[in-house]
């Protein structure tokens, strides 16, 4: 892959990224902090693939450690935004009755 | 195979891109987060596929033992915790992409400038978030390192040049990594040392009430490490992600900034202005105690009463009970709101995640400008474990720490009562005029116990 390329993706995700978070009643940041910090361990893609290949062993053995690292990273992230979550959501559908 | 994986990862990107959307709006916000997991469960499943892959003991043992520690901890963590936790999860975040880009250097192969770049860029943002989210997670959680409280701002005289130097010694390494072509296993090391020191060094002296700010920050930073890291390995789909949340958290950031009505600027370099504030400025007059019985009265005769909760609310697990007490005022035709601060408890939207829990209804709670106007009408004030952002001194000392925030202005009202452990300075270590105005009155004791005293003076009558 270019270089070009991957400038382009970063250039107009980045973009995407200004423009999703633009009117967020301040009750969500939170929420949302967490479950962009959920995000940001997808760096987990990049470890499970230098843990997997038999480059050398150091390379093997410091993926191995970014897996788990990332794993807590996307695992607890997800669950700690839903728990968050969860309370809105309980408080909504009794308003609804 | 690689076709394969390249569609799903467009898939996962479009569903992060909807998660995060979804996640801005409180009725999609759930379906948001299961967008945007369901999306990450796609990207790594289909990653196992990929032919570079031939041993998987490693890694299904690492991701067994991550996710029970990830769910565990996610799960059993006290809804107070919250904040720190997320401070905590998203270092995890940062060493990982540091360690994949280390991963990424000890093979031979890679040689061009641009990925060299970015896997030392990747290791200095990864480490540094690191470092400065266990810093973070420290304070937030209020730990003692050898008696001082790690809360406060800590920074010794010149630390501004130690950082500049850090930095530039970064950037130097940096150089050098990039056109020595030798053995340089060493030097690599001394930059993932320096980014680990410039870290710790960057958030040390940042004071706990801006612990949001800067875990909201280096949550950007966390981000920008996972995309820095895709451009080394090459990785769409961590460019992707990675950037998104790098911006999305560096706009969030912005928006918390403003609503404490301070520049990023502020938050980050304060600390090391010098002025190490002497708290203890006017303590002139005495804080007047109350008992719970004269409380009652108060409340009983009270026509509206408005309730600001804050972290120590949280730290006694009172929501339910204030919900109670809130029952029982309303039982007597008394109108009976909530101001929520926009930072009020340790991270915006943390009171009413926690009055959520209580049921409290929506149209109850008021966001700080709405209440402010209305407050001098108000009869009673009960504030309830909150202080910082109740500290007339944010208006009128100009020396304060905090001068320039926004507060809630409960000093306006006609009675404050102030339901407060001890008269121990607020988060941001300073005091609080407030707790000696002719109008305020002291409810010492935990908030739980205090309220449940006041209920019980109401069913007993």
């Amino acid at each position: 892959m270019e270089s070009v390329y991957l400038a382009f993706i970063l250039m107009l995700s980045a973009f995407l990224g200004f423009e999703l978070i633009a009117k967020v009643p301040s009750t969500l940041h939170t929420p949302l902090m967490s479950g962009a910090n959920a995000i940001s361990g997808i760096t987990l893609i990049g470890a499970v693939l230098a843990a997997g290949s038999e480059h050398s062993d150091l390379g093997m053995w410091l993926g191995a450690g970014a897996v788990f690292f990332a794993t807590i990273n996307v695992v607890g992230g997800y669950v700690v935004t839903n728990r968050m979550l969860a309370m809105f959501k309980k408080k909504k559908s009794e308003d609804g009755q | 195979m690689s076709q394969v994986i390249q569609w799903t990862y467009i898939l996962a990107a479009l569903l992060f891109a909807m998660g995060i959307k979804l996640l801005g709006s409180a009725d999609t916000a759930r379906k948001g987060n299961a967008l945007s997991a369901t999306g990450m469960l796609l990207a790594v499943v289909v990653t196992l596929l990929h032919h570079s892959i031939v041993d998987f003991r490693l890694i299904l043992l690492s991701v067994a033992v991550g996710s029970l520690v990830g769910s565990l901890a996610a799960r059993r963590v006290a809804m107070t915790a919250m904040p720190e936790m997320v401070a905590l999860f998203n270092g995890f975040g940062g060493i990982a992409s540091l360690l994949v880009a280390w991963a990424e250097f000890t093979k031979p192969s890679s040689t061009s400038t641009i990925s060299t770049l970015a896997i030392l860029f990747a290791v200095l943002i990864g480490g540094l978030t690191f470092t400065g989210s266990l810093v973070a997670f420290a304070k937030l959680s209020e730990l003692k390192l050898v008696g001082v409280r790690l809360g406060k701002v800590i920074a010794f005289p010149g630390q501004k040049w130690f950082n500049a130097l850090l930095v530039l010694l970064c950037v130097g390494v940096v150089g050098t990594l990039l056109v020595s072509t030798g053995e340089v296993s060493s030097l690599f090391v001394l930059l993932v040392g320096l980014s680990f020191l410039l870290g710790c060094s960057a958030v040390f002296p940042i004071g706990g009430a801006d612990m949001p700010v800067v875990v909201a920050l280096l949550n950007s930073y966390s981000g920008v490490a996972a995309c820095a890291t895709g451009i080394a390995i090459q990785n769409n789909i961590l460019i992707v992600a990675g950037s998104l949340v790098g911006a999305s958290g560096m706009i969030l950031t912005r928006i918390m900034c403003r609503s404490m009505n301070r520049s990023l600027a502020h938050v980050l370099f304060s600390g090391l202005g010098g002025k190490l504030s002497s708290s203890a400025s006017s303590t002139d007059g005495e804080a007047k105690p109350i008992s719970a019985q004269d409380v009652y009265y108060m409340l009983e005769a009270a026509r509206s009463v408005v309730v600001v909760p804050g972290y120590g609310l949280a730290v006694a697990q009172a929501q339910h009970t204030v919900k109670e007490l809130a029952a029982q005022l309303e039982a007597l035709g008394c109108d009976v709101r909530y101001a929520i601060h926009p930072v009020a408890g340790r991270m915006p939207g943390h009171m009413n995640v926690l009055l959520a829990e209580a049921d409290v209804p929506y149209d109850a709670l008021a966001e700080m400008d709405d209440i402010n106007p209305l407050l001098s009408g108000v009869d009673v004030c009960l504030v309830i474990g909150a202080n910082d952002v109740v500290n007339p001194a944010a208006r009128e000392d100009e020396s304060s720490p905090i001068y320039g925030m926004p507060i809630i202005n409960v000093d306006s009202a006609r009675n404050v009562i102030v339901c407060k452990r001890s008269m121990s300075a607020g988060f941001a270590g300073v005091q609080n005029p407030l707790f000696f105005k002719e109008n305020t009155r002291m409810l010492f004791g935990d908030a739980k116990a205090s309220l449940q005293e006041l209920i019980s003076e109401f069913k007993h009558t």
